[in-house]
């Protein structure tokens, strides 16, 4: 599939924000699965610094930074992107029972490494609540793929999508108790729960088509950018993408922009504004496929 | 003669003395006989009677108290800041035994640096198997953005710490490498300063080696980190740091800029501090600071005290770090249990100076000897970063949990054994520390400080040791109530003398004051207004209640006037000493602790003492005897005030400060006349007004008649000569203001000056029937922009 896609988010500040220094991650990856094939990340007004290169996980990113203070200040992306997606549906990863070993005998640091993506990070804490629930759905002697796809579905089951109900800021525990959230919500609760199980887990922001083909139900989370998981299944199948929020697996309609730990990796936007008074953000998505 | 009279002899001072079974002991062999290097000081001890050494202990703790000298204390509800805790008995280590320490520290160093090397970048002791991946991946300290880095210096680490401690047998092993941010350098020398004082005459031929030979090797290598004309700076948290002192201390020792991170930006990849005379490179950073709240945009972005694009700097390679972010990954526990065979591996070469015995319970073998050895371990988490002594609820020793946290030691191994390593339960050796005129051998840990330098690395000959408040191994940290001492390392010939200040008659070279960082011209500033603002109240205060001593009734016209006039600064004056006016000096310390590297202890003391005295005196009787108290306050300001004046050096910061009170005073001066010189006001209110200004004595010889409107307004806002008056303070503005450095590098007047010269010139023609209350509220408000036009060209 080719889609053309563009991202706006914009902030506006009740008295202009001075030392604007953000770092963007709005640029999509480039993965066996997915092409870059033209794209822009740009800002409204013009930095007076920029330099654009990637992080340890490999995201294309930019640092920018403003001198004068703003009161409006916009970061967009628009490009096109061709998505080829992985065949999934033969499950051939290994025992979850057998992950610890499959896991102590990969010796590396580098970023691919599934050690990253166990225990806490910034935004993933352990969760005795998450961990009983996560038990709750694992049977003896079940793959680790089929664990992993258990979790989604049992969370699409149990949480309600409630765009109103959960902000940037909230915790995984906090949404798995009121049992609504969104995707970075799902997201969030999916890897807690995963690594709990010992299965190396991460964050995956992207887009979703905003139209679904003709016949097909709108997804959710296709109006802002989207995240889901990624997880580690052994060396066999290593990384597979799935998404808890509409209970799938990742396939053409899903368009991958960065990989990480939680969101703390992967923030379309991370940056200090140094504003008095409070601001307001809007967020803007298109995902058009190219017939 | 009484016994404290008495000279001690060897025996009466040793005789009482037993080290502990199994232990090792600083000063005595397990025979009963001293130890060499003890030997001379013994015999100098044995000479002095118990009144002497009292009064010599005394005159160390008064060192450190007048020189300023306190670390932090937490607790549940806060933190306070408490006395330096001396042990005035120092440990003497010989030269010969300290130079093979030092090249077991010399090679430590060295391997730590080669494996923050691999860590952040080709990763092989992983790959290698020489480190367990998850002990890199889920280690907090181990920073991803660091990854890649190239140091401009071509090194992660310059300046390390390491904890000591002394086997059974005589031999030292390494209890934690301090490779984060290791704080004490400056308490070495403080503590050093401090027991020199107490053996006063002995010391100078004791052939003790000194600190100051390091220190200089230091700041030269460091001072050769720079590159061009960037500045070298120490990154402080702030004041609320327990170890800030210290920072202050060795900034000024060192004379290196004392930093926080809201003085410094980050501009196209380059870091620069903001000054009154604008922005300045800064090109090497002394980071006295967490990695991981060194960047909010890149590492912890709750940090709200570090500086946007850090990282990025060190990334573009325009400045050095001491150490490079990230350093903090060097410190876990677990990493011990790795850098024997780590060191092998890399180098060849086996550790000189073992670490304490750790195992990592993440492996079989180690869990399985861990388990089996339960009696002598101690087990906590495997990437904490606490020294083994510092054992907190969650660790067991000896087989038990410390804390409340009850379950069996059994299930938690199994479960969480990754996360878990076991230490062997360490027996420390033993030194003097006196207490109660006796002799008693305490379990100890010395510091010991490394440095980089062009020609390797320099052990810092010295240190101190933290001794133990009771016998328990595990009471050694300050926080829990263990005191410091000296570490001497004697020579058995004579030493140079040697100090950081220049050689009497030698050649020297003045240091020009650097510029001054915006952050502490604002503090300078404010503690001018507050001290100048409180200045004011008093008066005021003393006023109202004089007059209200003499009507005996708040209602009478001219005492209501006063006091409502008063009751503006939000001031409650059922209170006697308001708490309004308590807030001020709080505020003025605050701003001076702020700021303690460039303001003097003896200030320091000074405002101490006036907020003090002012507390103690909040339960005065209203009327008379709030007026004495008053007076009290007034003379303890002019103190205050008197210091400022006299001994500060007329630096930038003197200037700030100075207009800070210039300023004020104007303001408070116009906005008094303001009330107290209209024709409306209260009858007495002319009198009240000359009372406040200060003028009664000047108005008196001045003036043959009594106060008028004229005469009030003459000589408190439009006389030259008197200090009291408007005209006056901002003649002060003018002038400080003229000396004062331009950030913008504009040609012609800035607002700051044009405002001042107008405002000056309309007064100094000004004829006291024009400047009526109306034209009086109008300076209020031009000196108010004065501040804010000030305040934009420099303080923001």
């Amino acid at each position: 599939m080719l889609y053309d896609i563009t991202l706006k988010i914009t902030y506006t500040y009740e008295t202009p924000a001075a030392s604007n220094r953000v770092m963007l991650r709005m640029l999509p990856l480039t993965l066996p699965e997915q092409k870059l094939i033209s794209g822009f990340v740009g800002t409204d007004p013009q930095p007076d610094f920029r330099r654009d290169r990637s992080d340890f996980f490999g995201n294309p990113m930019t640092e920018l930074a403003h001198d004068q203070a703003l009161s409006e200040v916009t970061f967009r992306f628009a490009g096109r992107v061709r998505r080829t997606p992985l065949d999934v549906s033969l499950d051939l990863s290994c025992a979850h029972a057998a992950l610890p070993e499959t896991l102590a005998a990969i010796r590396s640091i580098a970023p691919e490494s599934p050690h990253h993506f166990l225990g806490t990070s910034e935004r993933i804490r352990h969760e005795p609540e998450i961990v009983d629930y996560a038990r709750s759905q694992c049977e003896p002697g079940m793959s680790t793929l089929a664990v992993v796809r258990a979790l989604a579905s049992a969370l699409h089951r149990d949480m309600t999508f409630d765009p109103d109900s959960t902000e940037v800021g909230t915790t995984a525990i906090e949404a798995f108790r009121n049992r609504r959230g969104v995707c970075q919500d799902f997201t969030h609760i999916m890897i807690t729960a995963l690594r709990a199980l010992g299965i190396p887990a991460g964050y995956v922001s992207g887009f979703l088509r905003t139209y679904p083909p003709e016949g097909q139900e709108r997804l959710e989370g296709a109006d802002a950018m989207h995240a889901w998981v990624r997880a580690w299944c052994g060396g066999e199948t290593g990384w597979v993408q799935i998404d808890p929020t509409n209970d799938m697996m990742v396939g053409a309609d899903h368009i991958v922009v960065a990989l990480g730990r939680d969101y703390a990796d992967v923030a379309p936007v991370k940056g200090s504004h140094r504003a008095m008074g409070g601001h307001a953000t809007t967020h803007q998505v298109d995902v058009a496929p190219v017939v | 003669m009484t016994e404290a009279q008495a000279a001690q002899t060897l025996s009466d001072l040793l005789d009482g003395y037993h080290p502990r079974e199994g232990m090792s002991d600083e000063m005595m062999r397990g025979d009963g006989t001293l130890r060499e290097a003890w030997q001379p000081f013994i015999d100098f001890l044995s000479g002095r009677t118990r009144e002497d050494l009292a009064q010599r202990f005394a005159r160390g703790d008064q060192y450190l108290r007048d020189a300023g000298v306190f670390f932090r204390q937490y607790t549940t509800t806060g933190s306070t800041e408490r006395d330096w805790p001396l042990s005035h008995i120092p440990v003497v280590i010989g030269a010969g035994e300290w130079a093979r320490l030092s090249e077991g520290i010399v090679q430590r160093a060295e391997l730590l640096e080669r494996v923050m090397a691999d860590l952040y970048g080709p990763g092989k002791l992983v790959s290698d198997g020489l480190l367990p991946p998850e002990l890199v991946a889920r280690n907090p300290e181990w920073l991803r953005p660091i990854v890649g880095i190239q140091p401009r210096s071509g090194h992660f680490l310059h300046f390390l710490a390491f904890e000591l401690g002394r086997s059974p047998d005589g031999s030292w092993f390494v209890l934690g490498d301090r490779t984060q941010a290791p704080s004490g350098a400056g308490f070495a020398v403080e503590t050093r300063m401090a027991t020199s004082k107490v053996f006063f005459d002995h010391f100078p031929g004791a052939n003790v080696e000194r600190l100051a030979g390091f220190f200089r090797t230091f700041r030269d290598a460091v001072n050769g980190l720079r590159e061009d004309d960037g500045r070298v700076a120490i990154l402080t948290p702030g004041q609320h740091t327990d170890t800030y002192f210290e920072h202050a201390y060795i900034a000024r020792y060192l004379g290196f800029m004392l930093l926080e991170a809201e003085d410094l930006r980050v501009d196209d990849g380059r870091l620069s501090v903001r000054t009154v005379n604008g922005t300045d490179p800064v090109s090497v950073l002394w980071r006295r600071l967490d990695s991981r709240f060194a960047d909010p945009l890149e590492l912890d972005e709750t940090s709200a005290i570090g500086t946007p694009g850090m990282v990025s700097a060190l990334r573009s390679g325009a400045m050095t770090m001491l150490n490079c972010i990230g350093s903090g990954v060097l410190e876990a526990r677990a990493l011990m249990a790795f850098l024997p065979r780590i060191s092998e591996a890399l180098t060849g070469e086996a550790l000189k100076m073992p670490n304490i015995a750790t195992w990592w319970c993440g492996q079989e073998q180690e869990l399985r000897y861990v388990r089996e050895n339960l009696q002598r371990m101690m087990i906590g988490p495997a990437l904490s970063t606490s020294l083994p002594f510092e054992v907190d609820g969650a660790t067991v020793l000896g087989g038990t949990f410390r804390g409340a946290a009850q379950q069996p030691v059994d299930d938690w191994l199994a479960r969480d054994g990754a996360k878990l390593v076991g230490q062997e339960a360490v027996t420390l050796s033993t030194t003097p520390a006196m207490i109660d005129g006796q002799l008693v051998p305490r379990p100890m840990v010395v510091r010991v400080f490394a440095a980089r330098t062009p020609q390797g690395w320099t052990v810092m000959p010295g240190g101190y040791a933290r001794i133990g408040r009771t016998e328990d191994p595990t009471a050694l940290a300050m926080q829990s109530g263990g005191s410091v001492a000296d570490v001497w390392v004697t020579s058995d010939r004579p030493v140079a003398k040697d100090s950081l200040a220049a050689q009497a008659g030698g050649p020297y070279s003045r240091r020009m004051p650097g510029a001054l960082p915006s952050r502490a011209a604002d503090n300078l500033y404010w503690l001018g207004r507050y001290i100048e603002r409180a200045e004011g109240l008093v008066r005021q205060l003393r006023a109202y209640h004089l007059r209200l001593y003499e009507a005996g009734d708040p209602e009478m016209p001219l005492v209501a006037h006063i006091g409502s006039f008063v009751s503006r600064y939000g001031v409650d004056l059922a209170e006697p000493v308001p708490a309004g006016l308590l807030d001020l000096f709080d505020l003025a310390r605050g701003c001076a602790g702020k700021i303690r590297d460039m303001f003097s202890t003896d200030g320091w003391h000074a405002l101490d003492d006036l907020a003090a005295t002012a507390r103690e005196m909040a339960a005065a009787e209203p009327g008379d005897d709030t007026a004495r108290v008053m007076g009290l306050l007034l003379r303890k300001l002019a103190g205050f005030s008197g210091l400022v004046h006299e001994n500060m050096y007329r630096s930038t910061g003197w200037r700030f400060l100075t207009i800070g009170r210039a300023q004020e005073r104007a303001g408070q001066i116009a906005e008094m006349l303001g009330a107290f010189a209209d024709l409306e006001a209260p009858a007495g209110s002319f009198d009240v007004a000359v009372e406040v200004g200060d003028s009664v004595m000047t108005h008196r010889r001045r003036y043959a008649v009594e106060t008028n409107r004229n005469t009030v307004i003459d000589l408190l806002a439009l006389d030259s000569e008197n200090p009291r008056s408007i005209l006056y303070q901002i003649n002060i503005l003018q002038e400080e203001g003229e000396a004062l450095p331009r950030p913008d590098n504009q040609p012609g007047m800035s607002d700051f000056a044009r405002r001042v010269l107008r405002l000056r010139t309309r007064l100094a023609t000004a004829t006291p029937e024009e400047l009526t209350t109306e034209r009086l509220a109008e300076v209020g408000a031009e000196i108010k922009l004065i501040s804010d036009a000030l305040g934009a060209m420099y303080l923001e």
